[in-house]
């Protein structure tokens, strides 16, 4: 096989397989269930899932691979991406199977289609080397999620959150784009590796800072840190949940392999200034999303606030130093993908199409009605709060210990308190799905309703991870430690 | 066959086990309504086997124990590596402090379960694999070495525990009390995984056999100030749990909404093992240092919460403030930092553990048969329920410090270690300490007049209740009889215990004793060091040549 198709092999993929589902949507009469060209949407995230491994394979064995005239690079930090956003579309698939019902939704087949494009876009995130090439991936993924987040039609909740969600992701890109034409005005060149050389020797160093400033608000932006932020609750509460559990990990996992690329590969002889700016943006992150969700009623938004929180926790990881950094931003970004891909499944089974269930009140007593789902959830929330044999809990002690290991014991002293301080909303529904009495929406919920076997595997699926990275996380600890992307800065300034 | 090297493994996986066996088992359904049939007994029973079996293999280790270790180590060790990058090991291990905590522990269990049999009627698949979750937490807690997996165990058993509370409470305000038990614990746990963090970026080791080495050799290179910091932040995370004056604003709510069996566990044991444990051991030096305030703290906390039990007319809520000022009596004993003050402490640990779970068992019979923690609406129930006042007049004996009862054995020791440490020169806090032993007597004799003597009162006017069942029997004979059998052969427990103590108290700093030695000139010398103190007591002290007797 060519290596320039090998290093695209999983994005190719999915890209068939989501050309493939468009062609078919229209074959199938209207009314008709929408089930098979979701597991056909399954199995192409699965064989990109394949794919990359088999990359893995090949990395392991001759090192890190180029193609297109070296700006694509898979390396084990790519790779690591790669399987990361095909497990988090292969479960979002999963539980969103029985969430059209074909009296609901006449296209569903579209929503499978752009999540297999979105998915696309992140992974050729991950895996470019080049900042335009970067640029066009994050405007793939961006503009399916865009799509995705009003595909609720009809609802003005779902309205607000597609146009919200379009208007500022358009302005942040714009960011981006700023940053990359700063990069090439002080370096001449937008290849990461050439650029990490370029800002050593640059006449206008000032380019150099501001396009780091660019790149950080664009990227902040995408990852839902503090200051931009703003658009996380309402685009979250509008979008469908399955969605949710989608754009609130894996485009966030792909901007921040984005950022650690960049921060770490080509911009680290500015450290000294950027490392100061992201101690700032956790600790706004944190802070703002622990206080914002304490008085969030709806469970959606809550978790979105919690979203923002945890953005912040992994930022905290970006002021150690390089290797440190990346492999417990690694880990969290995976720890934190099961554990709120799961909690978002339990929303979808609960919730359904019309989302009956929203509030946290609206939840009370659910533990009595539907005892399985709501040990998942809880689960899942104990995760999130990081108690210990969970992966919520690993990632956290990563991330900290990172960051008190390279000197910022005052970063920990912060997150930790405010990891303290968000237990708070997370009990709150936490005691409530085990309180009595059962509220009303919980007790209309037939009580024999059974959980479909996609949506028990998506959640036995999360759930088996997060207790596999709580209880033996050196295995994917291995990984993320090779996955430092400097290595492959290297070779290529060895070219 | 010979079950040393994993008979602690086999102690957490028994619970474990049956929690997850017990959350499989799916609760009786009623078939008219398909809703949860109430009073099914297979998970109360299934968890009576579970915690029996549990405590039998608990038992295995005062057995196989060497009481003849030449010098304090941990014994039934198991050291296997878990993660290699930050290097976390599985180690496990027990000596004379954590031997019998292990053994009270899976004492409780059973007694909970049967406390519980009939009062939880309904979810009682969940209320057991709660109850066994947090079983394994709290032996966890008791026999990790490593410190990252003590910090394990000890925050998972906040989860079951803030389950229990909210999902079984008593009143509505349960979610508020469990919420509330959840940050006062959590948060300052939260500053102690830093404090952690930052121990093994200094050290690179979470072994706390490793750490206890270095820090008693002075090789931690950290400056004296950021190492009080780091011991600070340690205390402060048990302080809570214990709970220590002025912490305590989570115990009187969580005491009063906890499922009795949730109760039983709630205070004192862990917070002070972990004190024990991990304060004295890692932070020698830094212990001592603070030891001063925290004997005023324990002092204070005993006048202060006998004095607010003895106003209180709701049980629930004296029991709590009780629970305070015993506790507070185990902390003005360790922090002496002398050979009877720790041994009496710890002692005293597992005094208040058995007096308090009796003690809150029998409050949860009285609200089982008239259905309210009031003094007030009591009266006059002496005549009708002749075993139940006898136990009760037992236990609260045993919690005055009746001698012939255990009580009196700890609070014996911890007052004449308070009268010759080094550390505790004020006489006030020992006088202020012996007041309590009084309220104690006070509040405790109090109460019984006013259950159980007079006229009737207007609830048990109304409800006729009924004597001890044999099911309560069971539960409440096994802790009478320790009550007096810890009363008369506290060197049964001591010769374990006092291994630890001696270690302890003799691993103070030789400047310390020094420099107290010129302040303090009227104290003979043999007082003061501590090794000396331990000779001179050992002719001198009537329990102490008990203790040889029988060794």
């Amino acid at each position: 096989m060519s290596s320039n198709l090998l290093t695209l092999l999983p994005e190719l993929i999915l890209t068939v397989a989501a050309v493939l589902v468009m062609l078919l949507e229209p074959v199938l009469a209207a009314g008709v269930s929408r089930k098979p060209l979701g597991w056909l949407a399954i199995l192409g995230s699965v064989g990109s899932g394949a794919a990359a491994l088999y990359q893995l394979h090949v990395v392991n064995a001759i090192g890190a691979i180029t193609g297109f005239y070296g700006t694509i690079q898979v390396d084990a930090f790519s790779v690591f991406f790669h399987l990361l956003i095909a497990s988090i579309v292969a479960t979002t698939l999963l539980s969103s199977l029985d969430y059209f019902q074909p009296s609901q939704m006449s296209h569903a087949g579209e929503y499978f289609a752009l999540v297999l494009f979105g998915a696309a876009g992140m992974m050729f995130m991950t895996s470019s080397v080049e900042l335009l090439m970067v640029f066009i991936g994050l405007e793939i993924s961006s503009i399916s999620t865009y799509i995705l987040a009003g595909f609720r039609k009809g609802r003005a909740t779902a309205s607000e959150a597609g146009i919200k969600y379009f208007l500022l992701g358009s302005f942040a890109t714009a960011f981006f784009l700023y940053g990359i034409a700063l990069c090439f005005g002080a370096t001449g060149s937008t290849a990461i590796a050439a650029i990490s050389a370029g800002l050593v020797v640059t006449k206008t160093p000032l380019f150099g800072w501001l396009a780091v400033g660019m790149v950080l608000i664009g990227l902040g932006f995408k990852v839902s840190a503090a200051p931009f932020h703003v658009w996380t609750p309402d685009v979250y509460q509008g979008a469908p949940a399955p969605v949710v559990g989608l754009m609130s990990t894996a485009p966030k996992a792909a901007a921040f392999a984005v950022l650690l690329r960049f921060l770490f590969d080509a911009a680290p002889m500015y450290r000294s200034h950027w490392a100061p700016l992201i101690a700032i943006m956790a600790v706004a992150s944190m802070t703002i999303g622990n206080l914002g969700a304490l008085v969030q009623s709806d469970a959606k938004r809550l978790l979105a606030y919690s979203s923002i929180a945890h953005a912040g926790y992994l930022l905290v990881a970006f002021t150690a130093t390089e290797h440190l950094a990346v492999s417990a931003a690694c880990f969290y970004t995976a720890a934190y993908a099961a554990m709120n891909v799961g909690a978002f499944v339990v929303l979808t089974q609960l919730s359904g199409f019309d989302e009956k269930l929203r509030t946290i009140d609206d939840l009370t007593g659910l533990a009595l009605r539907r005892p399985v789902l709501s040990a998942f959830f809880a689960f899942f929330l104990v995760s999130l709060i990081g108690i210990p044999f969970t992966g919520g809990f690993f990632g956290k002690f990563y991330v900290f210990s990172a960051a008190v290991h390279s000197g910022y014991t005052w970063l920990a002293i912060v997150g930790l308190a405010n990891s303290g301080l968000a237990c708070f909303y997370y009990l709150r529904l936490l005691t409530s799905l085990y309180a009595r009495p059962v509220s009303d929406t919980v007790g209309d919920t037939p009580a024999s309703h059974r959980l479909t076997f996609p949506a028990a595997l998506a959640l036995t699926a999360t759930a088996a991870a997060t207790l596999f990275l709580g209880i033996l996380p050196g295995r994917v600890l291995n990984l993320t430690q090779r996955a430092t992307p400097a290595t492959a800065a290297q070779i290529n300034l060895q070219r | 066959m010979n079950f040393d090297p994993i008979i602690l493994t086999l102690i957490l996986a028994t619970p474990l086990a049956g929690a997850i066996l017990l959350a499989l088992i799916p609760e009786r359904q009623d078939p008219s309504t398909s809703t949860e049939q109430t009073g099914s007994k297979r998970h109360a029973i299934g968890a009576l086997i579970v915690t029996l079996l549990t405590l039998l293999l608990t038992l295995h280790l005062p057995a196989q124990f060497n009481y003849h270790a030449a010098r304090h180590t941990f014994q039934f060790q198991e050291n296997l590596p878990w993660i290699s990058s930050p290097a976390i090991h599985y180690h496990l291990g027990v000596d004379g402090l954590s031997m019998w905590l292990i053994v009270l522990a899976g004492l409780l269990a059973p007694i909970g379960v049967l406390a519980s049999w009939n009062v939880i009627r309904s979810r009682t698949r969940l209320f057991y694999t709660l109850f066994l979750l947090q079983q394994v937490a709290m032996l966890g807690i008791f026999v990790a070495l490593d410190l990252f997996l003590y910090y394990g165990f000890w925050e998972l058993s906040l989860v079951p525990m803030t389950l229990l509370i909210a999902t079984f409470g008593r009143t509505e305000n349960r979610r508020r009390a469990a919420i509330k038990f959840f940050l006062y614990a959590f948060i300052p746990s939260a500053i102690l995984l830093v404090a952690i963090l930052w121990l093994y970026n200094l050290t690179g080791t979470f072994d706390l056999p490793t750490l206890q080495a270095l820090a008693g050799a002075h090789h931690i290179a950290a400056s004296p100030a950021a190492l009080l910091l780091c011991s600070i932040a340690f205390l402060v995370a048990f302080a809570v749990k214990v709970p220590i004056f002025p912490l305590h604003g989570w115990l009187q709510d969580a005491v009063s909404e906890a499922p009795t069996a949730a109760v039983m566990v709630l205070a004192g044991k862990l917070g002070l093992y972990s004190i024990l444990r991990f304060s004295f051991g890692i932070f020698p030096d830094q212990s001592r240092h603070v030891a001063p305030l925290l004997i005023a703290l324990g002092a204070i906390g005993i006048v202060y919460g006998s004095l607010i039990a003895l106003i209180k007319s709701d049980l629930k809520k004296l029991a709590s403030f009780a629970t305070l000022a015993h506790v507070s009596f185990v902390v003005l004993g360790i922090f002496t930092f002398t050979v009877l003050g720790l041994d009496g402490g710890i002692f005293q640990i597992l005094n208040e553990s058995l007096i308090g779970a009796a003690f809150f068992i029998l409050l949860g019979l009285l609200y089982e048969r008239y259905g309210t923690y009031d003094m007030r609406d009591y009266g006059g129930l002496g005549a009708r329920h002749p075993w139940m006042a006898t136990m009760f007049v037992v236990t609260s004996l045993a919690a005055v410090g009746l001698p012939m009862l255990n009580g009196f054995v700890g609070e014996f020791l911890i007052l004449s270690g308070t009268m010759q440490s080094i550390v505790a020169h004020h006489i006030l806090w020992t006088t202020m300490g012996a007041t309590g032993v009084i309220f104690g007597a006070g509040y405790m004799l109090w109460m019984i007049q006013r259950i159980f003597y007079g006229s009737p009162g207007v609830r048990t006017e109304e409800v006729q209740g009924w004597d001890l069942c044999p099911r309560e029997h069971l539960e409440l004979w096994p802790m009478a009889a320790l009550f007096l059998i810890m009363g008369v052969a506290s060197p049964l427990w001591m010769r374990a215990i006092d291994l630890y103590g001696a270690a302890t108290a003799g691993a103070s700093a030789p400047s310390s004793a020094a420099s107290s030695e010129l302040t303090l000139p009227h104290i003979p010398p043999a007082m003061i060091s501590p090794n000396a103190a331990v000779a001179s007591n050992r002719n001198s002290d009537p329990l102490t040549i008990a203790h040889q007797e029988v060794r």
